[in-house]
């Protein structure tokens, strides 16, 4: 059973309640259409379990496939810079169908970023280490596709249906 | 299954429709050996397109990856330039599955390869071997470990 490495910490973008039991981290790509399905529905559970659970999110852009995954996960990066991690992630998951080289400033504006400074952070080696260090993990953890998740560091064999299935089952 | 501590056999096979490959042109290197049913698997982030995107990672430990199924070379050529992969991809087509046989990882009954890793240290000895159920993608953690404990000795 592959576990998560390394656990999750004080690098990671969480959401969620601090204190939550269930922490799920998911390993994800900007261009992958299962990973924009599976969005909603990880909003979904959040909303249903509320302070039971948090979320992680890290990046594990298939660039060879994905010729704009690996931007967009630097522009959120950027955006986490200015702490609009979530919001960045969000913007691209719901305009994931229009991808291209100058969506990632427009959704920038739109978010409320200041835009010099982001137009600067995307251009940084640290934002693209914390790309390629999430990336490092996903493959030490034995992510074989995305999205892949982790259900409190241990590797959850399923979609996201199944996930939000086995979390309403254990809270019976 | 050949498993670890076994000397891996040599063998020839086609990586395009004019170029052999031979395992003993690799001594010297690590060698990832990936037998896999079919080409063309329908999920994004299969899991020949997921070893391409961490060549960088086997390189570190101056490993190859090689991709072996039954599908003939063009059949290769046309999923190769699809997904992009820089890796080769060896056709076990002629005699069908006489490698996979040998390594014995054949499927007599679908007539594929089956799912299975296996880790060649330069020697050309097996230093790790891993079958995975068919339908279950095995990811790539299994072989980095592999290719750590070699760099150990």
């Amino acid at each position: 059973m592959s576990t998560l490495k390394p656990e999750v910490g004080s690098n990671d973008h969480v959401t969620g309640a601090a204190s939550a039991a269930i922490t799920i981290v998911e390993f994800g790509d900007y261009q992958c259409p299962h990973c924009a399905h599976a969005y909603p529905i990880i909003k979904e559970i959040e909303q249903t379990f509320g302070d039971q659970i948090k979320f992680v999110f890290r990046h594990f852009p298939l660039q060879e496939s994905h010729e704009f995954a690996f931007q967009a996960a630097v522009a959120a990066e950027a955006a986490a810079l200015q702490g609009k991690f979530w919001e960045m992630h969000d913007a691209i998951y719901d305009n994931q169908y229009r991808l291209s080289d100058d969506l990632f400033s427009e959704l920038a504006e739109t978010i409320g970023l200041d835009i010099e400074q982001f137009e600067k952070d995307i251009q940084t080696e640290t934002v693209k280490q914390k790309v390629e260090d999430d990336f490092e993990s996903g493959v030490r953890s034995g992510v074989n596709g995305t999205p892949s998740f982790y259900v409190n560091e241990t590797k959850f064999d399923g979609g996201p249906e199944d996930l939000f299935e086995m979390l309403k089952e254990s809270a019976e | 299954m050949l498993e670890k501590g076994t000397v891996a056999p040599d063998f020839e096979l086609n990586a395009t429709p004019d170029q052999k490959i031979k395992l003993s042109d690799f001594k010297g290197k690590n060698v990832i050996l990936a037998f896999y049913p079919a080409d063309w698997s329908p999920v994004c982030g299969d899991q020949m397109a997921l070893y391409n995107e961490m060549l960088k990672y086997f390189s570190k430990h101056d490993a190859q990856m090689i991709g072996i199924s039954v599908d003939s070379t063009w059949c290769h050529n046309a999923f190769q330039q699809d997904r992009k992969l820089h890796f080769p991809l060896l056709a076990d087509f002629e005699p069908k599955g006489e490698v996979s046989k040998a390594y014995g990882v054949y499927d007599d009954e679908v007539g594929e390869s089956k799912r299975a890793l296996f880790v060649i240290d330069k020697d050309g000895n097996i230093a790790w071997s891993y079958l995975s159920p068919t339908a279950v993608n095995p990811g790539a953690d299994g072989i980095l470990d592999a290719l750590e404990n070699i760099d150990k000795k």
